[in-house]
């Protein structure tokens, strides 16, 4: 993304600067002062990668709305955004979905919120020590390459059609990303730090504390990243196979009924929820890594 | 400089094997030691390069253990890191995460023997004697390679080890910086009154800065020559250009150009 990024903001800074050079040679009586600030920066110069991402969404939007008025494409298969909105209104108001987001958020926080509490240790132990890693790895790497919405009939005959098989199948999709990700981050730790912890007398448990964690952070992080993508994947397709209620659920019955504006509105729902977990996630992250030199501008 | 000096630290026929797992062999590393370091010294060790100087300094530390004989500080064997020790690591291994202050804390936070305030002061303290001021609350990624050293010596002077043991601490560093660290070191141990184990492959360095000089021979490394360098004790980088300086490094030259002939490695005199 941000390789993508760099030319374009290079594009933008060379006409600025290639207007603002010629002026000292003309009038060279200028304060040089005003050469190094260059000229003063607008609104639009300050915001325009927001600015230009909200005005593609909003012609996007727009361009959806009209091709259903005019009759272009029917709102049967498409839906179109004032459809979708209505419909959210209505399902807010009558409480159905409340219901709906209550199921899956349960499940997501109790099968996510497992696989950290359990990846993240495991992960540490299996990383620090080579017995325990011995003895759990065969299983570790037979089922995260075994793709987990396969375990769904098995699951689904163990814990039954409520809760807990969704609950199940989140965990199962969050822990192992965690879990792989911890490991290597305690494996990559720098063998300097760990002898220089050794040296000053640091025991296991501070060695943990001091060293391990602290450099482990960002793969772990990247860890529940991928997890937290795991986790609403198992939500949804676990509600599809086999459920009463939630928004993988909804998706399923509405899509079979041809409510397309339904479908839309459980798909926001999920997809929003899945950015501002990551956004939350990315604070985090920021908050541990405010020791690290910033790479580039 | 008395008759009765006392030894700070004891050497006594410190003999180690490393094994290595991947080939399966014992590599005899250090053969039949035997010196001693007195209280108040600062004595340093030469060797022709992989000779085991940085090996035997971690065995000092307690990081790695000997295979036979005794490593005493103070009188007392070591068997493993010790308060009564300090390191000050070749690669400085600041920890990123933590800045100048907290690096410096490090040490007595593992310990936590002293409340959280007094541990602070005792690291300032010792980032002013390092000449510091003003980069306690830095990270280590904004101080340059010599900054970054000061921080690593702090480090370990801040645990008042009864023996300070410096690994190469100036290797990564350029010329110019390592000449003046090198004065700085001097200035930074008379103050805090430590005795200290200095490794270093430069010649020049350990005359410079030594009261002794061992030499290492070529592994498995023995004590080819212990030579006091009976310069003022005042030190300033002028005495570097002296004639008695220069006799002293041409004769500590000569002897590791002999055992890196045993070894193989070609030398340029």
């Amino acid at each position: 993304m941000t390789s993508l990024d760099r030319p374009r903001v290079e594009e933008r800074a060379q006409p600025v600067s290639r207007s603002s050079r010629p002026a000292p040679e003309t009038a060279s009586a200028r304060p040089p002062l005003d050469e190094d600030a260059g000229p003063p920066r607008t609104f639009w110069a300050r915001h325009e990668h927001a600015l230009l991402g909200t005005i593609s969404m909003l012609v996007f939007l727009s361009f959806w709305e009209a091709s259903v008025d005019l009759g272009w494409v029917n709102p049967l298969f498409t839906s179109s955004p004032s459809r979708i909105v209505r419909t959210a209104i209505e399902m807010f108001a009558d409480g159905s979905i409340l219901v709906d987001m209550q199921v899956s958020g349960f499940e997501f926080i109790v099968g996510y919120g497992a696989a950290i509490i359990i990846g993240v240790p495991l992960g540490i132990l299996m990383g620090w020590y080579s017995r325990v890693d011995a003895v759990l790895d065969p299983f570790v790497s037979a089922l995260y390459a075994t793709p987990r919405i396969a375990l769904l009939p098995l699951v689904m005959i163990w814990f039954g059609i409520g809760l807990m098989s969704k609950v199940a199948i989140v965990f199962l999709g969050a822990i192992f990303p965690i879990l792989v990700n911890t490991i290597t981050g305690v494996r990559t730790v720098n063998a300097d730090f760990v002898k220089v912890a050794r040296s000053f007398g640091s025991n296991d448990w501070q060695m943990f504390l001091t060293v391990v964690l602290p450099s482990s952070v960002p793969l772990l992080l990247t860890g529940l990243r991928l997890g937290l993508g795991h986790a609403l994947v198992g939500i949804v397709v676990g509600e599809m196979y086999g459920a009463t209620h939630g928004l993988g659920f909804l998706i399923a019955t509405a899509g079979a009924r041809f409510q397309t504006d339904k479908v839309m509105v459980g798909i926001i729902i999920i997809a929003a929820a899945g950015i501002v977990m990551t956004g939350l996630l990315r604070l985090i992250e920021r908050r541990f890594e405010r020791w690290r030199p910033s790479v580039g501008g | 400089m008395g008759a009765m000096r006392r030894a700070k630290l004891e050497v006594r026929g410190v003999s180690l094997d490393l094994y290595n797992e991947r080939t399966r062999k014992s590599l005899p590393v250090l053969r039949d030691l035997d010196f001693e370091v007195f209280d108040g010294e600062l004595v340093s060790i030469v060797g022709p390069s992989g000779c085991g100087k940085s090996t035997f300094l971690n065995a000092v530390d307690g990081l790695i253990r000997v295979s036979s004989g005794e490593i005493l500080v103070d009188g007392r064997a070591v068997s493993g890191p010790g308060p009564d020790r300090a390191m000050v690591f070749q690669h400085d291994s600041l920890f990123p995460w933590r800045t100048v202050r907290e690096n410096v804390m490090y040490g007595l936070d593992l310990q936590g023997r002293l409340a959280k305030s007094e541990r602070r002061e005792r690291a300032l303290a010792l980032v002013e004697l390092v000449g510091l001021t003003g980069f306690a609350d830095h990270y280590p990624h904004e101080l340059s390679g010599g900054m970054r050293q000061r921080v690593n010596i702090a480090r370990a002077l801040v645990m008042e080890p009864q023996l300070l043991l410096l690994d190469e601490p100036f290797a990564a560093l350029d010329a110019q910086t390592r000449e003046f660290m090198q004065v700085e070191l001097l200035k930074i141990l008379a103050r805090a009154k430590t005795t200290a184990l200095f490794v270093t492959h430069q010649i020049n360095e350990a005359v410079f800065l030594s009261d002794r000089v061992v030499v290492f021979s070529a592994r498995p490394a023995g004590i080819k020559d212990i030579i006091p360098v009976d310069l003022p004790p005042e030190r300033s980088l002028p005495v570097k250009l002296q004639p008695p300086f220069l006799e002293f490094e041409q004769r500590i030259w000569r002897l590791i150009e002999q055992e890196a002939h045993k070894t193989g490695m070609l030398t340029v005199a």
